[in-house]
């Protein structure tokens, strides 16, 4: 195997990570406000359409980006009018959602399947790039891949080393106590899922408008819940996210390595396209067998419905 | 003035049963707004989306043929609902039931015994409960997430059916076509109506239906899920096994969808493709929830998807729109009952807003 190899190989799996950072990062922060939003695979989809029809019509992939935050952030309102205001179970919001926004790309993005975007040049970032194999790898790359570590960084600060972050995981740990010391929980938790939906927007735009470049019905292909698992996987912490992105990046391009490297057996194409789900599945399993980890980490109140006081 | 949400002292059992009512009504009116938005007469959009899957003997007998599978499925999820228990695989449980009745069909192609349609079946509830014992393993033993596991699934259970239909089951004869050779008569269910498409699978759906009902009010098990579902400390001081839940749940989901992918192949689709189900066992989810997990509301709620599956092809036909217009459907269906069901526990009242 030779460096330049080596170099592409790890260039496919940060771009094939990056996805997943952005939208688990986002869901990172609504789960830390206590809000489980299962809905991230619907609100890539329609992010990745709503991205791709803009990115089309106008030629700017910037545009592009925006046009799927606002439409992420469209289908987080819808699940927070549902879970948060009208008090319903947040998992089956966030499950409605997850249906609602598949449905809802394929109906819509029917026209565009049979177009093509230009692709997107690389940002190559002086100097940086010169390095040898870690240069070509990452630091030329997508802008949006930059844009997932500042995202990492800004996101681990804002949780950690901010008052308003403070707040936040007050209302996910005990909603209670951060309402009766005047802070309102259902507005904070509004905030955290717009968040959470503009990232996911964000993420599904990646898809359609760098990644393939293209929009065709199914093309997230699970990504919203593999990055759902992510953030277990994370244990509820920023920096450890990455980690698992680009793990999970590594088994997507899998067909590519294994075609690289000049393997004498053939293993059938749907094997190596099933491997990132079983990770999912495996790595879930080995976080969550110890039951301490998770119940010390994950945010007390996640997933219950917070009822103000009437 | 500032609409605002009172807890009630009770529960509204009215509003139980006007809460689906609402929300399908919210969605007629939604669909009149989609197909004005689309460009489209909205009374002619409506007619042809929700009327004409209704309109004669053989569009209602198409109806039943689709609600079958959706019956099936909906009432073996609603188990596991009720216990709180959050199967959202069901559509790989299927594809699986699929494939293990469907390899009993290819295995024996030339038998014309009777007993190999019963075998098929039996061999398709238990591919389900298999598929779906795996989240409930992962979970009863390694506290593993059953959403995340029993959703992953569904994707690695598109991707078996579909190496096995590129690949080993492929038929040498089928043109190239990513399929399995076509299932003998002795392997396709008899039909119940002359000059329909609706089969015996029906039945299964309505014994299922019937099945569901005596477990959940008449059973011991079926009681203690329900206490588990709504009230997990009291459940758990009663001391009714959550393994026990978890496990039942999962696998009554497993064997039902099963049994619902092996009565598509050996019914309607007559073959194992790569387009066994559209999305079946994801709108038995909705299914299930419209029908308040119950199998008389689950009889209606599945006819009405039914509905909402023919009016998205009747659309694509009449009105040149994308027959994913279904699941648009779907979705805000989903949705309007959530919010709907606000009325259930809260009553509105308006106040002056503070300030």
């Amino acid at each position: 195997m030779g460096l330049d190899f080596l170099s592409s190989i790890l260039f496919a799996t940060v771009v094939a990570g990056t996805p997943l950072i952005i939208v688990a990062v986002g869901e990172l922060v609504t789960e830390k406000a206590g809000v489980l939003n299962l809905g991230a695979e619907g609100i890539m989809c329609v992010g990745a359409v709503a991205a791709f029809a803009v990115a089309y019509h106008t030629h700017s992939p910037i545009l592009g980006i925006l046009a799927g935050m606002v439409a992420g952030m469209a289908m987080s309102l819808l699940f927070g009018i549902s879970a948060l205001t009208l008090m319903a179970n947040q998992v089956a919001s966030g499950l409605a959602l997850s249906i609602f926004g598949v449905g809802f790309s394929a109906f819509v993005g029917k026209p565009y399947e049979s177009v093509a975007l230009a692709s997107v040049p690389l940002v190559p970032i002086p100097l940086l790039h010169k390095i040898p194999v870690l240069g070509p790898a990452l630091f030329n790359q997508q802008g949006l891949v930059y844009f997932s570590w500042v995202l990492l960084g800004a996101v681990a600060w804002f949780l950690y080393r901010t008052k308003a972050g403070l707040i936040l995981r007050a209302v996910g740990e005990s909603p209670v106590s951060a309402h009766s010391i005047g802070y309102g929980v259902v507005r904070i938790r509004y905030q955290a899922v717009l968040f959470g939906g503009a990232m996911a927007g964000i993420g599904g735009a990646f898809m359609s408008v760098f990644y393939t470049p293209m929009w065709v019905e199914g093309m997230v292909a699970g990504r919203g819940w593999i990055a759902l698992s992510l953030v277990v996987f994370a244990t509820w912490r920023p920096l450890r996210v990455m980690i698992g992105a680009y793990l999970f990046g590594g088994c997507m391009i899998m067909q590519m390595f294994v075609q690289g490297s000049g393997a004498k057996v053939t293993i059938p194409a749907q094997f190596l396209s099933a491997l990132p789900y079983v990770a999912t599945i495996l790595v879930l399993v080995l976080i969550s067998r110890n039951r301490g980890t998770i119940r010390l980490n994950s945010p007390a109140s996640l997933g219950q419905t917070f009822l103000p006081d009437a | 003035m500032w609409l605002k949400f009172e807890p009630r002292a009770e529960p509204s059992r009215l509003m139980t049963y006007l809460s689906p009512l609402l929300a399908v009504g919210l969605m007629f009116l939604s669909g009149l707004l989609l197909f004005w938005v689309l460009g489209k007469d909205p009374i002619e959009g409506f007619r042809v989306f929700f009327l004409y899957p209704m309109r004669d003997a053989y569009s209602i007998a198409e109806l039943f043929l689709k609600a079958t599978p959706l019956m099936l499925c909906a009432v073996g999820l609603s188990v596991g609902f009720k216990a709180n228990v959050w199967n959202i695989g069901a559509e790989g449980q299927l594809l699986i039931g699929a494939l293990a009745g469907g390899w009993v069909a290819l295995r024996f192609e030339h038998s014309t015994s009777p007993f190999l349609l019963p075998a098929m079946i039996l061999a398709g509830a238990v591919g389900g409960m298999l598929w779906a014992a795996i989240p409930a393993f992962l979970r009863t033993r390694f506290n593993a997430n059953e959403i995340l596991t029993s959703l992953m699934l569904v994707y690695v259970a598109e991707l078996v059916v579909s190496w096995l239909v590129h690949g080993p089951w492929k038929d040498p004869d089928g043109f190239n076509f990513p399929q399995t050779k076509v299932f003998s008569a002795a392997a396709t269910l008899p039909l119940m109506l002359a000059g329909t498409r609706v089969n015996i699978a029906l039945l299964f759906a309505l014994g299922a239906l019937v099945a569901g009902w005596v477990f959940m009010n008449r059973s011991f098990l079926g009681y203690q899920m329900k206490v588990a579902g709504q009230a997990e400390n009291a459940g758990r001081y009663a001391g009714f096994s959550a393994r026990r839940s978890v496990w039942f749940g999962m696998l009554a989901g497993g064997a039902m969808a099963g049994i619902a992918g092996i009565a598509e192949v050996a019914g309607p689709v007559g073959q194992i493709t790569e387009k066994i189900s559209p999305g079946y066992g994801f709108a038995a989810m909705i299914v299930a929830f419209v029908g308040r997990l119950s199998p008389i509301g689950i009889l209606f709620s599945s006819l009405l998807m039914a509905i909402l599956y023919v009016g998205g092809e009747q659309a694509q036909q009449y009105l040149s729109l994308p027959s994913s217009i279904s699941k648009v459907f779907q979705g805000m269906l989903l949705f309007f009952l959530l919010g709907s069901d606000v009325f259930i526990n809260f009553r509105p009242r308006f106040v002056r807003r503070r300030k």
